[in-house]
Parts: structure tokens; sequence; C-alpha cells
């Protein structure tokens, strides 16, 4: 109840909540933010690469992905990432991965799929005669993508790929299922230990709300400002 | 590599005592369908008013729309999922919220109530979207014939805004269905939940993760040709 | 002129525009705009592109609001919180430039839409009087197509029928042939030029000076917001008044 509202259990987790919950959450986000960037181009350049099998085999995996719920993968990595680990190093036993590591590789490789259509659409956006003027000056086929083509490409699709990037700051809260301690995660177990879940759900609530809406302000005030240049 | 395969597994009975592990993925499959169907039925009806009411002359209307989407867009689902399901009995009335608490099935009205709700602002945006690239002049025509303003959504607008926004709909019903997995954290035996269970019974963790991904493959496979065959019966004749 | 309440009689004008001016935001379209269309009268409207002409005649159904003066159809105020809108603009027929068939519907819903929803007419009777309609402008094998299937000038004659079956006191058309291929034109126009000789009272807004020779009665000529001549017809083309109304029509007839 309102009447019972009770703000100091908050203002007493305050620097668990955020020195250790915010930081892991974001650590978590940066990280896979940006490996899953690199990996989505490079699923991207070899889908429209031509080669067939390179071609079908990064769009099987994309739209694999796509199909799966986070959750279901999330736990595929948990339990895969240790046997992938040794066979990685030859090794008989599975290794011991912990579950930020598993985390991590399993937000990046998941993400990769949804920024690889991004890249993709943001690469099919550039006229085909930029590509092939920068040929004509002499570049190489990949010389024309990394220095004409994915320039442009970026600049339209930076908008969007910030977008994911906040999906993916949400998405991370369902480490839950790993009894990691992300802000979510931090905010749970004060509230199971204080039985203050109302106070604690609302205030994790509430903390999302305002990063997410903030950045998605900014996102949309970046994208009316690139929208002018093009 | 030390895994040992048992694709027979399936074909035990489970320690539930009910049938066997092949059964219990299926019954998860069914409530995550359940969940996904009757969850979008909310999300559809309250994502249409949304998206309407961004397109409205009102100014109210809009800022209402508006603290809507971003309202349930900037709040991760299953943090949204944990305010209907632990915090809302408790700000209702007390007998209220125990009579909730004490529900038979409660997950599975939280997360159809949760996914409904957080659905209905990604349709929301759509809805609108669609309505947006109808040319103005259509109202104009609509409302010139005597149609009021309600009329003129209902046979004019509406009608063509979901014809256009049919690809994108479909991804965001296929989006709800995948998010059904969510609401494992609260208690609903969905398909995740039953092949993580599998897996904490039997061991057999790759066996039961692959069923769960090809019954996931499956069902987005049924949904996509499901709405490949809407949209051709839906397709306006020299439509353009 | 005033504005005080005004009695329908059927001897009073169809339309007056009494002072009508309107504003987007600072920037002032109308200018007490003063005119009338009396019963069974066709009244041209022309001018410039930007003029206003268009903005005016979606004054008279309300389709754009104005901020002073006064319009009253057939003896209904159009700026007045009392008046029903919905059942104002089904008296008053509308035809537009881009045609504005609703895509997903067929010839004859198109037809029938409004008559069933607004008028409250059966399925049946709706339907009857649609093909009527659909007959009398040359369409009838078209009914059960899509606009989407029709040519530019098609559609175009499918609007008015559908703005006809409606039974409107009075037919607003705004550039109705401005957005057709030229040898479509003549089509639609035949079809307007048959309308004002059955007696329908209009107001046509249109770069057409052969139609509006052949059937307006009267002439109203638009620059920059304002009424620079409301004039017969033959005043118009063989004695323009205003330098404006001159160089227009010099440089429309040099087409």
């Amino acid at each position: 109840m309102f009447g019972q509202f009770d703000l100091s259990v908050i203002r007493d987790a305050l620097p668990y909540l955020f020195a250790q919950g915010m930081v892991f959450t974001l650590t978590l986000t940066a990280l896979a933010a940006s490996g899953g960037l690199v990996l989505g181009t490079g699923l991207a350049l070899l889908r429209l690469s031509g080669v067939p099998g390179l071609t079908h085999a990064a769009k099987l995996y994309v739209e694999l992905m796509r199909a799966l719920p986070l959750v279901l993968v999330i736990f595929w990595f948990y339990f895969l990432v240790p046997y992938l680990g040794a066979w990685a190093i030859g090794s008989d036993t599975p290794i011991q991965v912990g579950a930020f590591a598993s985390a991590l590789v399993t937000f990046t490789l998941f993400e990769a799929a949804y920024f690889s259509e991004i890249v993709r659409a943001g690469i099919q956006s550039i006229p085909k005669g930029q590509g092939a003027a920068a040929r004509a000056l002499g570049m190489s086929p990949a010389q024309a993508m990394r220095l004409v083509v994915l320039p442009q490409a970026m600049r339209n699709m930076l908008p969007l790929l910030l977008t994911q990037t906040i999906v993916l700051f949400q998405d991370t809260s369902l480490v839950y299922v790993l009894s990691l301690t992300d802000f979510l995660g931090a905010a749970s177990k004060v509230a199971q230990r204080d039985g203050r879940l109302v106070e604690m759900y609302l205030f994790a609530a509430l903390v999302y709300f305002a990063i997410c809406f903030a950045a998605s302000l900014l996102v949309r005030r970046l994208q009316a400002r690139t929208a002018i240049v093009r | 590599m030390t895994y040992t395969w048992n694709w027979g597994i399936f074909f035990e009975p489970s320690p539930e005592g009910a049938g066997t592990y092949a059964d219990m993925l299926l019954s998860g499959l069914a409530w995550t369908v359940a969940t996904a169907l009757c969850s979008w039925i909310i999300a559809f009806a309250l994502g249409s008013v949304v998206g309407v009411m961004r397109t409205l002359p009102s100014r109210a209307a809009n800022a209402v729309g508006a603290a809507y989407v971003e309202g349930f867009r900037n709040v991760p689902l299953l943090v949204q999922m944990f305010l209907w399901y632990f915090v809302l009995p408790e700000l209702l009335p007390r007998d209220l919220g125990t009579a909730v608490k004490q529900m038979p099935d409660a997950p599975f009205y939280t997360a159809v109530l949760c996914l409904g709700f957080f659905t209905a602002a990604r349709v929301a945006e759509q809805v609108r979207a669609g309505l947006r690239s109808l040319p103005r002049g259509q109202t104009q025509a609509a409302l010139a014939l005597g149609l009021t303003r309600a009329q003129t959504y209902r046979h004019v607008l509406l009608p063509n805004a979901y014809r256009i926004i049919l690809p994108p709909l479909t991804s965001e019903f296929l989006n709800n269905l995948k998010n059904t997995s969510v609401a494992l954290t609260i208690g609903l035996l969905e398909l995740t939940a039953r092949a993580r269970a599998m897996q904490e019974f039997s061991f057999q963790v790759f066996e039961a993760f692959t069923a769960a991904t090809l019954l996931y493959v499956a069902l987005n496979l049924v949904v996509i040709a499901g709405a490949t065959l809407l949209e051709r019966r839906v397709a306006v004749p020299g439509g353009r | 002129m005033t504005s005080a309440p005004q009695p329908a009689e059927a001897g009073g004008p169809m339309i007056a525009i009494e002072a009508v001016s309107k504003w987007y935001g600072e920037v002032r379209v109308l200018t007490g705009c003063t005119t009338a269309v009396a019963r069974g009268e066709v009244v041209v409207v022309c001018g410039p592109s930007g003029s206003g002409k268009s903005t005016l005649l979606k004054c008279v159904n309300a389709l754009e609001p104005f901020q002073e003066g006064q319009i009253t159809v057939d003896g209904t105020r159009v700026r007045d919180r009392a008046t029903n809108l919905p059942r104002l603009r089904a008296r008053v027929g509308m035809v537009f430039q881009h045609f504005e068939l609703f895509p997903h519907l067929s010839v004859i819903d198109n037809l029938t839409l409004a008559p069933r929803k607004v008028l409250g007419r059966s399925r049946a009777a709706a339907t009857q009087r649609g093909l009527d309609l659909l007959a009398r402008v040359g369409l009838s094998a078209h009914a059960e197509k899509h606009p989407g299937q029709l040519s530019g000038g098609q559609q175009q004659r499918v609007a008015i029928a559908r703005a006809l079956a409606m039974d409107p006191v009075v037919m607003l058309f705004d550039e109705p042939t401005s957005a057709l291929d030229p040898e479509m034109v003549g089509e639609v126009l035949d079809v307007m030029v048959e309308l004002a000789r059955d007696g329908m009272t209009m107001m046509v807004v249109t770069h057409e000076m052969g139609f509006a020779r052949k059937v307006a009665d009267r002439v109203v000529f638009m620059d920059r917001g304002e009424i620079v001549e409301d004039v017969a017809k033959d005043t118009f083309f063989d004695r323009p008044r205003s330098e404006r109304a001159q160089q227009f029509l010099s440089k429309i007839l040099a087409h």
C-alpha cells in the first residue's frame, strides 16, 4: 500500500543498485553492442557478398536468431558455451565459464543478428553508383565498401543502431534468469531480502524509464539533424 | 566432448507423472500459443485506439497516446511483468489484491495483460504510421460525405492503414509470440519454461532446447504462412 | 450584409459567403471574401495558384475552418457550434482534385457507403441508386471493379457519382480535371456540363475556361486571398475590369 511506502529502503540500497547493478548492466550493454555491431556488419557483408554458401549461412543464422525468444537463447548459450569452449581448446570436459561471460557471448551473438539487418538495409540504401564510382577511381571492392559505402551507410543507420542499443539495454534485464546481479537483479535481491517488492520494482521501472526515454529523445534529435544533412 | 545424446528421451515418462517429456513440451507450446493469441487481442484493440488517438486533431488525445507509448516502450518487459505480478496486487484494496494473488492460472492472466499492454504500444506506433501514410484527402473525402470522424476511421482510414502495415504487424505478432517466454519468470509454464524443466529433470539439455527451438521455428513459419495468405486475401484489386 | 440568423427560405441563396477571412497561424490566406451562389446557379471560381480559391471552397463545407465572417448553406450556418457538421456535409457534394475514392472498396461500395452509414438507407436501395448514377456517368460495367483498376477520368466520374448518391442540394468541385491526363478531361467535363444543364447548383474551382464559357452563370476571380471580380460570365470574358484578371485571362487563354 502507498501508505507504507518506504523510501529509505531505496535510499539505503542506492550504492548497491548503481555501483554493482547499473555498472553491470551498462558494461554488458556496451560490450555486447560493440561486439554485436562488428559481428553484425560482418554478417551483413556476408549476406551481400553474393557467394552462395556464405550468403545462405549468414541468412540462416540471422533468421534463426530472430525466430527464437531471447530467454531461450540465453539458456542455450549458458549450457552450450562450456562445450564450445572445450571443443575450441581441445579439452575433454566442458570448461568452466562464468555467467557473465556466458551472458556476454549470448547478447553479442543475439544482437549481431538484429544489427546485421540494420546494417544490410543501410548498405542497400546507398545508391549502387557510389560503389561503382569508387571502383572507377581504382579502388578494390573492399576499399570501395570500407571507404565509401560503409561510412555513408553508418550515418544513415546511426539512429536505428542507437535505438536497437536502447532495446538491448532493456533486454539485458533478462540475465535475471541466470540470477546475475544486473540493475534489475540487484533491485530484485534487495526486494526479496527486505520484503519490499513494491518500492524496489517501481523504482527500477522509474530508473529504466528515465534512462531509455532520455536516450530515445537524444536519438530523435540526432535523427532530425542527420535528416537535414542528407 | 563428453555429452551423451539420447534422442529417445522424449518418449520417456516425465517425473511429473502425467505423460512423456514430449507431452510436457507440447503442453508448454499450448500455453505459449494461448498466451500469444490472448495478449494479441488486447494489443491489437488497445494499440489501434492509441494509434488513432495520436492522429486525431485533439492535442489532449495526442498527449495521452504519446504518454502511453513512451511509458510502455521505455521500461523493460521483464520489469513490467514484475509490476503486474508483484506490485499491482499490493496497490489494490487488500481483499481484491489477495483474491488476485490466489487466482488459479494467475501467471497466465498476468502475462496476457502485461504482454497485451506492452505490445499495444508497439502496435500503436505501426497504426499511427499507417494512418499517417494515407493521403489527407481521404479524410476530407470521407468527412465531406457526411461521415463522422469515428465512421471515417472505421470505414475508410483503418481498413486502408491495416492493409499497409500488415507486414510490420506480422513481425510485432511474432515479437509478442517470442515475448511470452519472459513470463516464465512469473511461473507461466510456457514452452521455454518446459524445455528448461526437462533439462533439469533429465539432464538432456541439448535435446530439450533443440526441440523447443524447432517448435519456435515451426510457429514462426506457420505465422508467416498465415500472414502471406491473409495479405493475399485482403489485397485490393489494382491496388497501389 | 448581416450575420444575423437567417431562416431557411427557398428564396435565399444556396450559399452565402460573407466577409470570410482565414489565417494559417500568422499567414492570412483569405481576406474578407463575400459572394453568393443562387439556387440552380453555376459559379466558376478561378485565379492563379495559391490565390485561396480551393481554401474558400473547402470553407463552404467546413473542411477548412475560418476565423472571421460567416458562410450559410441552404440556411444553415457553417461556423456555428450548434451546427451538426456531418449533417450539413451530407447535403453538400464535393469532388476533389485527386478523386479520393476509397481504394479498398469496389466502385459500387464507394457509392453506397455514405448513403448507408449517414442516411441510413438499406443496402438494396443504396445499391439501386448507385447503379442508376453509374449508368448516368457511363460506368455501369465497372460497378464491381476497384478504383485502382480504373483510369483517372473514370475514377473522377465515379467520384462525381459518389457525391450525387447523397442527393446533395449543391455540388462543390475542387479543380476536378487538373490531375487528369489531357485526353480524359473531356469525359469529366461532359458529365459536369450535363449536371449543370439538369439544374444542379454548382460551385466549381477550375482553370477550364471552356467549361466556364459553356455553363457558368457567373465567374468569381480570386487573387492573393481576395475576391477581385465577381461578375456575370460574359462580362468576365469580354470586359474584365481588373488588370489582374486581364493578365490571368491572357495567360490561360494563350495555352
